[in-house]
């Protein structure tokens, strides 16, 4: 054997994971502080300087300040006076922000075959005139259940219902839904969409707060 | 595919490249390669960056006890980080236990229950983010940024320090030292990871994410005939919270763990397609620039391009695959309801829309999945256990593969240098000569280490779902009947054993056995890959360079790629194919009419 000098002993490994005992507590304190309090109190601070309305929910105001939603997060509507949103499957109650979540069927599940087989029935019910398809995300719930959108062809489809409904001519629906097609980013990212909440209280200001219905209309539209 | 499928396919992988060759050399100025001779850094030639690193490190250290920087062996190092990540698990157990006691708490959540919150802090200390709670309902906002957030960006870290002391062991010669843990956590921190988050997170913020301490707010329901069953006058609680600092840490850090439930999908975390982009972007962009960096930092860019070009050929076919299965329609639909025409998104693809959100469609859709699952995030902004079975079987296979596509900030690169020095090994052993990676000598204790790396996840995916096969009750957490609930138990321990943590979300994974067994599976996959990679970047630095002969396997050519690659292949697909059959593959071969369910089998 060559007489090389024998290596250093090594400190037993309990010794070394100790020794990095007080660095890791002082680390974690510090780091702690840094990323966990300065940098979120900070950014909250900077964001609602910078972005005051996206920062605290993008929050939709009625002319008296009452908050009626936000732009983000979608709202159940029911009747034949409203555009109706996607199904939701936030736990018992739809469109509950407390509770986002989606059905989490799995794409062979008969459940999910006879749910949307069902909503497909409600739709046509509900849409007696329509004889043509029925788009997919009316039928569908949505991974949030928050949904806040609907495809233009799903909001079209709606348009005879509301219009009869509220006894509005179906140009003036489709003119009102034009305007709140949203394209897709640039033209690439994304599916062209309607945000459902902002039509409909569009369509509440079009037809007056609280307009009963059909009666109201005082100039019937022309056939 | 459609035109415009393929455009807003190409458009994200343009963005995702320029992003990371930007950001690709400030990362490589992060991490101190040579030896810092007199523990203070500052060398004489040093820029203004590594001058403001230094200020900013120099008063943490010191506080730490760790200034002047003294240089660790691979034990010390590895040391280090088992303590770091057991104190990072006890303090955030702290949070998740008390936070009744804590301030913060405007909705007075209640203590996190023992075996969700060991779950959690192990899920979170490993970068994994599982979530077996509902974060809007369970956690308070102190807890989401005093335990989570901190643990986003310090998870992170380790994995980027782990990368460091990789290339170290490949760049050094008769070292006995590979770096200080402390200095290079808190550069990955304070000089990379925490800087790209703040500007993520404001971007985000502008278009519509939320960031506010505000209490949450309840409205009524604008048609207030929306009611429920006679529940009273209807109105629903809109939950904010410092969203977006959290957002943007857990999709840059690949980590994934959301504020809401809903993770990505929930419009406060991701309102439009551009910030669906965005997020895209941030989950890939730092395994692409890290790839980069590795061919800084070993003196020849060309290694770096070569392992990218490894990850690409694996990532690209999967991401077009899935497009295609999310974009088809699903048969079922069209037996049960004839009148539903699932093309509804025009141009952009028709495909099933359950669990996807309108804003997104199906393309967005399948490419933040493909990305989320290849890179170690688990962020989901569409329900995976929705998705078509072949779609479902990518998203699975990605995480499969070794989290090494991509994969983990840092810890990706690192698991396919591991895989790289086996390939090197098993084309040495072809053509009888001693392998060598980057000069090194590539010897038993390398290869030994190598095969802990590559085998402890598959270990651990395959024996936790079998364990969970043969007790009917565990096996019941799944919901859906048939193969499709057994993927969903084979997604839970291939997310955890890989660190990904997203899930097939049907899955109620809250008994003593899923707990456990997942908090066990990934704490164990995270330092039995951790610790052998750093034993491996020690025991290189030990070695001294061997000088590149004509006999020498060159690693940046094509065919390597293709060698790196089929290595990868080899030990996913031998691993999980049999596991794969009975679940997605079998889902997908059923025909429509037959409806396989679980009784009896």
């Amino acid at each position: 054997m060559p007489a090389s000098s024998p290596p250093p002993p090594r400190p037993p490994l309990a010794s070394t994971m100790l020794a990095q005992l007080r660095p890791a507590c002082t680390a974690l304190i510090a780091l702690t502080a840094i990323t966990g309090v300065l940098y979120p109190v900070g950014m909250t601070l900077v964001a609602r300087a910078l972005f005051p309305r996206q920062a605290n929910g993008s929050l939709l105001r009625d002319p008296h300040g009452e908050v009626r939603g936000s732009l983000l997060i979608g709202q159940p509507f029911t009747g034949p006076r409203w555009f109706h949103s996607r199904p939701s499957a936030t736990g018992e109650t739809p469109y509950d922000p407390t509770a986002s979540g989606g059905s989490n069927l799995g794409p062979t599940n008969p459940a999910l075959a006879t749910l949307v087989a069902d909503r497909a029935a409600a739709v046509s019910k509900d849409n007696a005139t329509h004889t043509g398809t029925i788009p997919i995300d009316l039928v569908t719930a949505s991974g949030s259940g928050l949904d806040p959108h609907i495809s233009p062809a799903a909001a079209l489809l709606q348009v005879p219902r509301v219009a009869a409904a509220r006894g509005l001519a179906e140009q003036t629906l489709q003119g009102l839904l034009d305007r709140h097609v949203e394209p897709a980013v640039f033209g690439i990212l994304g599916c062209p969409r309607v945000n459902v909440l902002q039509l409909n209280l569009a369509l509440e200001s079009l037809s007056g707060v609280n307009a009963p219905g059909p009666s109201r209309a005082s100039a019937p539209p022309p056939p | 595919m459609t035109t415009s499928a393929a455009a807003e396919v190409a458009v994200i992988l343009a963005a995702v490249a320029l992003a990371a060759v930007a950001i690709s050399p400030w990362l490589t100025t992060v991490f101190r390669m040579g030896t810092d001779t007199d523990g203070t850094g500052l060398p004489g030639t040093a820029g203004w960056f590594e001058r403001w690193l230094t200020a900013i490190e120099r008063p943490l250290l010191r506080a730490a006890g760790v200034w002047p920087v003294r240089e660790m062996t691979a034990t010390e190092y590895g040391a280090a980080i088992v303590v770091f990540h057991a104190a990072g698990f006890g303090l955030l157990l702290f949070f998740l236990r008390f936070q009744p006691l804590l301030p913060w708490n405007p909705d007075h959540l209640p203590a996190v229950p023992w075996l969700i919150a060991i779950n959690t802090a192990a899920s979170f200390v490993t970068n994994t983010n599982w979530q077996s709670y509902g974060g809007e309902t369970t956690l308070s906002p102190l807890s989401q940024s005093l335990g989570l957030t901190v643990q986003n960006f310090a998870s992170a870290a380790c994995g980027l320090c782990v990368l460091a002391v990789l290339a170290r062991g490949l760049v050094r010669r008769d070292s006995p030292t590979i770096g200080n843990f402390w200095q290079d956590l808190v550069r990955a921190i304070v000089g990379f990871l925490l800087p790209l988050a703040i500007l993520l997170g404001l971007v985000l913020t502008s278009q519509g994410v939320v960031q506010s301490f505000e209490t949450a707010i309840d409205v009524p329901l604008v048609d207030q005939d929306a009611v429920v069953e006679g529940a009273p006058p209807a109105t629903r609680r809109i939950v904010t919270g410092p969203v977006a600092s959290q957002v943007a840490i857990k999709q840059l850090g690949t980590n994934g763990g959301g504020y809401f439930n809903a993770n990505s999908a929930h419009p406060f975390e991701n309102p439009t397609p551009l910030t669906n982009l965005l997020e895209i972007v941030a989950m890939l962009m730092i395994p692409v620039a890290s790839c980069l960096a590795f061919g800084r930092w070993v003196g020849d860019r060309r290694q770096g391009h070569a392992l990218l070009a490894a990850m690409a050929l694996l990532f690209l076919p999967f991401l077009l695959l899935i497009v295609r299965f999310e974009t088809s329609p699903n048969p079922r639909l069209t037996a049960a309801a004839p009148t539903v025409d699932q093309s509804a998104l025009g141009e952009h693809g028709g495909g099933a829309l359950e669990g996807k959100e309108v804003r997104f469609g199906p393309v967005a859709s399948a490419v933040f999945a493909v990305s989320t699952t290849a890179t170690s995030c688990g962020a989901v902004n569409a329900m995976h256990d929705s998705f078509s079975p072949l779609g479902g079987l990518v998203a699975m296979w990605m995480m499969q593969l070794g989290e090494v596509v991509f994969g983990g900030v840092g810890t990706g690169l690192a698991g396919l240098i591991a895989y790289t020095l086996v390939a090197v090994f098993v084309a040495g052993l072809m053509v009888g000569r001693s392998p060598e990676y980057l000069g090194k000598k590539i010897e038993s204790r390398e290869m030994k280490m190598g095969m802990i790396v590559l085998l402890v996840p598959p270990i651990a995916t395959l024996v936790g779902t079998a364990t969970a096969c043969v007790m009917p009750a565990e096996a019941a957490a799944a919901p859906n009947p048939g193969p499709h609930g057994f993927s969903e138990l084979l997604y839970a321990f291939t997310s955890a054993s890989n660190n990904n943590g997203s899930a097939f979300g049907g899955i109620t994974a809250t008994s003593a056995f899923w707990t456990l067994a997942l908090a066990a599976a990934m704490l164990g996959s995270r330092l039995l890959t951790m610790l052998p990679l750093l034993a491996i970047g020690g025991s290189l630095a030990a070695k001294r360079t061997v000088a590149q002969s004509p006999g020498t396997l060159p690693t940046h050519t094509p065919l390597f790629v293709l060698l790196v690659a089929g290595t990868v292949i080899l030990v996913g697909a031998l691993s999980f194919v049999p596991a794969l059959a009975l679940g997605p593959i079998a889902e997908a071969l059923q025909p429509p009419a037959v409806v396989l369910t679980g009784d009896g089998g």
